[in-house]
């Protein structure tokens, strides 16, 4: 798994829990060093036992650790840059869940050997939407619920979500939008703040 | 043909701008008519609003007809924004499309631009995107390389420190004695070996050992300029390399204190371990080419030379052995020449 994933749930858990936590979540998962680096590639099995460390030190189910780390994906203000090359995606919301079908794309653009889930968007009309997403981790569909949560009240949106099972190896996420302009949502410019 | 009214044009080119034969505005796409802002310059010459830099000798409808189909670069009057587009004959005028180029990241700024202003075909905001992401990754990049450099730092540190005193290591010295020759500064070399080291450590355990060699690091670290090199290089052997300093008496002065600083007994849970130190030296200035292996293998004959004369003492290397320097002669040097 890439670095940045690595990383992104490293900075997940010492922000939300603490530096003291992720240390002995490290340490639990066997990791050997204490710092994942963004830009390095790991295996796959360290990403699957800090997820697996985490809830267990933190006695919270895995899906409930998985959704908490899409919610703090763009909600956090340590990570404000991701927040906006999502809303790069649309005007909307449901310009945004269409855009999540190219997020493997835009996610090469910027590192090519970054591993992104494949997103597939059916709209089943009157708000509902289905989102199927590969699994490039089992339970990748709660980080994408808790993303879409958080990005829904980004943009004001009013939305129930829900993680609808696997089908023919694909999470299934499903997407009510009840209401695209409930609250009037966070601000977004396109032009780079502070550059 | 295809006949377009202002709205289908506005959302095919918001940057359109439709001039009349005699160059008259009447037609302006809403992104263009909020750069130039204030009031909708319909019915405005068209060269009061933009210049033509490029082609040369632009200035006015006949020229710009005479240009159709040719990449334009415009400037805008009202503030110098450059643009560039096309243009192309209709019937009765021009139709110009405007695009702002690469200085699409100043202008999404200075006339804060959302994605509306652009066309949907247009790929501004991709482009926006991709410069986000470019920072990014390079602020990353920029922060693995500071980790990096903080890592080799310390990395490099314990690669030439000794673990047990802190001194300095044999690779420290196998890098410092080079370096001292090729930049032609003259330096005196001591090799010392600890006398009695053995027996303490036979005696009072290796506990007492260590204590012993880091209580040495301390005294010859006091004994020393912070210029100089101190180095652990085995056991109980000490190489101290002193640049700048080629004179004798200097030399056996420092080396009588280092022996009069380690034959004090060392205190290690209440047991006294008392040693002492042999010394040898040697001075770059005494070789036509001095080589780090040479003057180390001489450095360390002198010691063995004290070592032979019954400890506690330093002497200079001789290729004759008449050079002896012992504490009862006190300060007074043995060196060969000058005794």
């Amino acid at each position: 798994m890439h670095g940045l994933i690595n990383r992104s749930i490293q900075c997940f858990l010492r922000d939300t829990y603490g530096a003291c936590a992720w240390q002995s979540i490290a340490s639990a998962a066997g990791l050997g060093f204490d710092n994942f680096e963004p830009l390095l590639r790991y295996d796959d099995g360290l990403t699957h036992a800090v997820v697996a460390a985490a809830a267990k030190q933190l006695a919270r189910s895995r899906e409930t650790v998985l959704e908490d780390l899409g919610t703090y994906l763009v909600s956090h203000p340590n990570l404000e840059g991701l927040r906006r090359l999502l809303r790069f995606g649309g005007v909307n919301f449901v310009e945004f869940l269409h855009s999540m079908e190219d997020l493997p794309e835009h996610g090469r653009l910027g590192l090519p050997d970054l591993d992104v889930p494949e997103f597939a968007l059916e709209d089943l009309s009157d708000g509902r939407f289905l989102l199927r997403v590969s699994q490039l981790v089992p339970g990748i569909g709660h980080v994408v619920v808790g993303l879409l949560r958080a990005m829904a009240d980004d943009y004001g949106a009013l939305v129930l979500l829900d993680h609808g099972g696997i089908d023919d190896g694909r999470e299934v996420v499903t997407v009510h939008l009840l209401d695209h302009a409930h609250s009037a949502g966070r601000r977004f410019e396109l032009a780079m703040p502070g550059g | 043909m295809v006949g377009l009214d202002h709205a289908s044009l506005s959302r095919l080119m918001p940057m359109y701008l439709a001039l009349n034969d005699d160059g008259r505005i009447t037609g302006i796409g809403p992104t263009l008519a909020k750069i130039i802002g204030g009031q909708v310059p319909l019915g405005q010459d068209f060269f009061r609003h933009f210049s033509v830099r490029r082609p040369a000798g632009i200035t006015g409808m006949a020229q710009l007809r005479a240009r159709a189909g040719q990449r334009l670069q415009l400037t805008l009057r009202i503030d110098g924004g450059n643009l560039r587009g096309l243009a192309m004959a209709t019937d009765g005028g021009m139709l110009i499309n405007l695009s702002f180029g690469i200085g699409i990241i100043e202008a999404v700024r200075q006339y804060s631009l959302t994605d509306s202003d652009f066309a949907v075909t247009d790929l501004a905001v991709e482009m926006l995107y991709l410069v986000e992401v470019k920072t990014a990754v390079m602020q990353e990049l920029r922060r693995v390389n500071l980790r990096l450099e903080g890592a080799k730092t310390v990395a490099e540190e314990q690669a030439i420190t000794d673990a047990l005193t802190g001194l300095r290591n044999r690779r420290a010295l196998e890098l410092r004695l080079p370096q001292l020759i090729a930049q032609g500064i003259d330096f005196g070399l001591m090799h010392i070996d600890l006398d009695y080291f053995k027996q303490v450590n036979d005696t009072f355990g290796h506990a007492a050992g260590d204590t012993v060699l880091r209580e040495v690091a301390k005294s010859l670290t006091i004994e020393t300029r912070a210029s100089d090199l101190v180095a652990r290089i085995g056991g109980d052997e000490f190489v101290v390399v002193l640049p700048g300093l080629s004179d004798t008496a200097r030399l056996a002065q420092i080396a009588q204190r280092i022996i009069d600083r380690l034959s004090t007994p060392i205190n290690f849970e209440g047991q006294r371990c008392a040693i002492s130190a042999s010394i040898g030296l040697t001075i770059s200035t005494r070789y036509a080419a001095p080589e780090p292996e040479r003057m180390l293998s001489d450095a360390d004959a002198a010691l063995y030379a004290s070592k032979h004369a019954g400890r506690a003492q330093a002497q200079f290397h001789q290729p004759t052995d008449s050079a002896r320097l012992s504490s009862a002669d006190g300060i007074a040097v043995a060196d060969g020449r000058r005794a």
